[in-house]
């Protein structure tokens, strides 16, 4: 079996599983946020309307709660629902509830890892499509809709069909400038934004090995952007170094066995890999950076789950430092655990020296919520996701999807660039 | 949720491929939580221009359409953000099937929680339908789409089917096997994977 055949199959208490399979499989970590939160809450409501008990949660110590797309609260809708979770918590007994105003808060994806929440093995799913980010620690980790989060409150457990695995192997590290960010868009590229519908998307070979956690979160990240059902990579020493500094212990290493079987496998030469971008309006929509159009920027975006880990605001500061931005440019750090080593180790300094405005934690703009979104016809380049119209604010601005490096390197000339070409 | 009964209506064709649920529910009505009433921002950007004007060119204005209950769409219905919204949005609206060459894995599961149907179909026989005319009836308990001029099957999940057909959600659907999973519980032994 491979990694996640395993764990799907340790889930549901069964001695082996095989894709196709429907399997119920115990959850051990679940997660809503302030958008899916009050949606699992009008479920329950209309549960209770149906005489069905939910005066109790299976487990309140397994269920976690992030405040991430609509906060700080800008209007009073958004607030109310941040009172409406704070309620559900409270009245529930769950304690880990993120908020923010109140020191560790950010992104649910974020803070899945910055806080550990997430073990390798462990069955993890989530109120948000972007779910598939923390199978970077070695989880099955999925989004679900409402009403399936709903049932896993209720039952600690959901169905599965066991997916098939496509099998990325990266040959070799990555060349200086190039991140996990163009691979994976290089990736989703060539197999399209349904290329790997329900399938899981496995990350492996001698370039995935050197790569640090946080770039095997961002390829896992965006798995969700081919339509795979999760993203993964097996857990190892630097997975178990990144959780006990973040406070785990007890940390169990499951991998796939070494026969294990993959549908496809894909490979890729890490010396052959470039610096990429995806135009509006499709992740697929890729190419390099060298050859992307030459347009007029408005703003250069660095945030998001995908893209303002520390790991994506050291390599913005990289290109920033001593120089100035030329158009509007924006760093949100994901999680205030990230703001504060931002702050400690100057990076802050050097992005506020730039002419940067550093924002809090929050999706912000990504999904076109607040801080900054995009007004008619305006372009920006970005370290989010997703690109569809309309994603990060008016429906006729542009996204152009891609790395750090490239998003802080654009943001001085003014154009999309090659962080390569820069003076 | 409703019992899924037969449907019969005229389609609307939506030629796009790899509409995210973003278009089918933007984001600015997320905050909103009631479960009716999200039909009047369904597909918001592609029906209203910037003063809340329709759009006379979008298929959805075309008042043709306007009691239809079969929307049969491109490859990748529903993919993006897991917004359950977007459900609620075309049930609001009053579509009740779905039909597309393929779907995003977390749309097409919300889909059975909310009482829609979604149907995969071969491309070449969603394109024909997205050409027809007369009325056509989705039959879902014989599997069967008819037209004016053909039957056309569709393959379904059994268990799918069977919510859909007695109305039920998982949650209701398991709470009828209560019983068994208690007495499962007490006797299984189910390794923690803590």
């Amino acid at each position: 079996m491979n990694i996640v055949e395993k764990i799907l199959a340790r889930g549901a208490g069964k001695s082996s599983v095989s894709p196709d399979d429907v399997v119920f499989a115990k959850v051990d970590k679940v997660m809503m946020h302030d958008v899916s939160g009050p949606g699992v809450i009008k479920v329950f409501d209309k549960l209770k309307k149906q005489g069905i008990s939910v005066d109790k949660l299976w487990d309140p110590t397994k269920v976690w709660v992030a405040e991430d797309h609509f906060v700080p609260s800008a209007e009073k809708v958004s607030a109310e629902n941040i009172v409406k979770l704070s309620n559900f918590t409270k009245n529930y007994g769950i304690e880990k509830h993120f908020k923010y105003g109140m020191g560790q808060y950010g992104i649910c994806h974020t803070i899945s890892h910055e806080e550990a929440m997430v073990m390798p093995g462990d069955v993890y799913v989530g109120g948000d499509s972007h779910t598939n980010t923390t199978g970077a620690l070695g989880a099955f980790a999925c989004g679900l809709g409402h009403t399936d989060i709903a049932y896993v409150l209720l039952n600690g457990q959901i169905w599965f069909k066991v997916p098939e695995t496509f099998y990325f192997k990266l040959n070799g590290k990555l060349p200086d400038h190039v991140m996990a960010k163009d691979l994976i868009l290089k990736i989703i590229g060539e197999i399209g934004t349904d290329g790997g519908a329900y399938q899981t998307m496995q990350f492996g070979g001698t370039g995935i090995d050197e790569m640090s956690v946080e770039s095997r979160l961002t390829l896992c990240n965006m798995t969700t952007e081919a339509g795979a059902k999760n993203g993964i990579v097996e857990p190892d020493q630097k997975v178990v170094d990144y959780l006990t500094q973040r406070g785990a212990t007890n940390i169990n290493l499951i991998k796939g066995d070494a026969d294990a079987e993959y549908s496809k496998v894909f490979e890729f030469e890490g010396s052959e890999m470039e610096p990429t971008v995806a135009k509006p309006f499709s992740p697929e929509n890729t190419c390099v950076v060298r050859e992307a159009p030459s347009v007029e920027l408005d703003k250069s975006y660095i945030g998001s789950c995908t893209g303002a880990k520390y790991e994506d605001l050291e390599a913005a500061a990289k290109i920033l430092k001593g120089r100035k931005v030329k158009i509007r440019t924006e760093v949100l750090p994901a999680a205030i655990s990230i703001y504060q080593r931002a702050m400690e180790n100057g990076l802050l300094k050097i992005f506020l020296d730039a002419g940067v405005t550093v924002g809090p934690p929050t999706c912000g703009a990504c999904c076109g919520a607040h801080m900054g979104v995009l007004a008619k016809d305006e372009i920006c380049i970005s370290t989010t996701n997703r690109n569809f119209p309309g994603r990060m604010g008016h429906v006729e601005s542009q996204t152009y999807l891609a790395s750090p490096l490239v998003a802080a390197a654009s943001a001085v000339t003014g154009k999309i660039t090659d962080p390569r070409d820069l003076q | 949720m409703e019992q899924f009964k037969k449907v019969s209506s005229i389609v609307t064709p939506l030629d796009k491929v790899n509409v995210d649920t973003d278009q089918i529910v933007p984001k600015q009505f997320l905050k909103l939580v009631q479960k009716s009433g999200f039909g009047k921002f369904l597909f918001f950007n592609w029906r209203y221009d910037e003063n809340d004007v329709k759009k006379p060119d979008f298929v959805l204005n075309d008042s043709k359409y306007e009691n239809s209950k079969i929307l049969v769409a491109g490859d990748n219905f529903g993919c993006g953000s897991s917004r359950e919204h977007a459900v609620w949005a075309l049930l609001d609206y009053g579509f009740s099937v779905i039909i597309a060459p393929s779907f995003a894995d977390i749309f097409f599961s919300n889909c059975f929680k909310n009482g829609i149907l979604p149907i995969t179909l071969k491309q070449d026989l969603v394109e024909k339908l997205q050409k027809e005319n007369g009325l056509v009836e989705v039959d879902l308990e014989n599997q069967i789409i008819t037209t004016p001029s053909e039957k056309i099957p569709f393959e379904i999940d059994s268990y799918q089917k069977k919510i859909l057909l007695e109305g039920l959600d998982d949650i209701a659907h398991t709470l009828q096997y209560e019983d068994k999973i208690s007495a499962f519980e007490k006797e299984s032994k189910i390794p923690s994977v803590l």
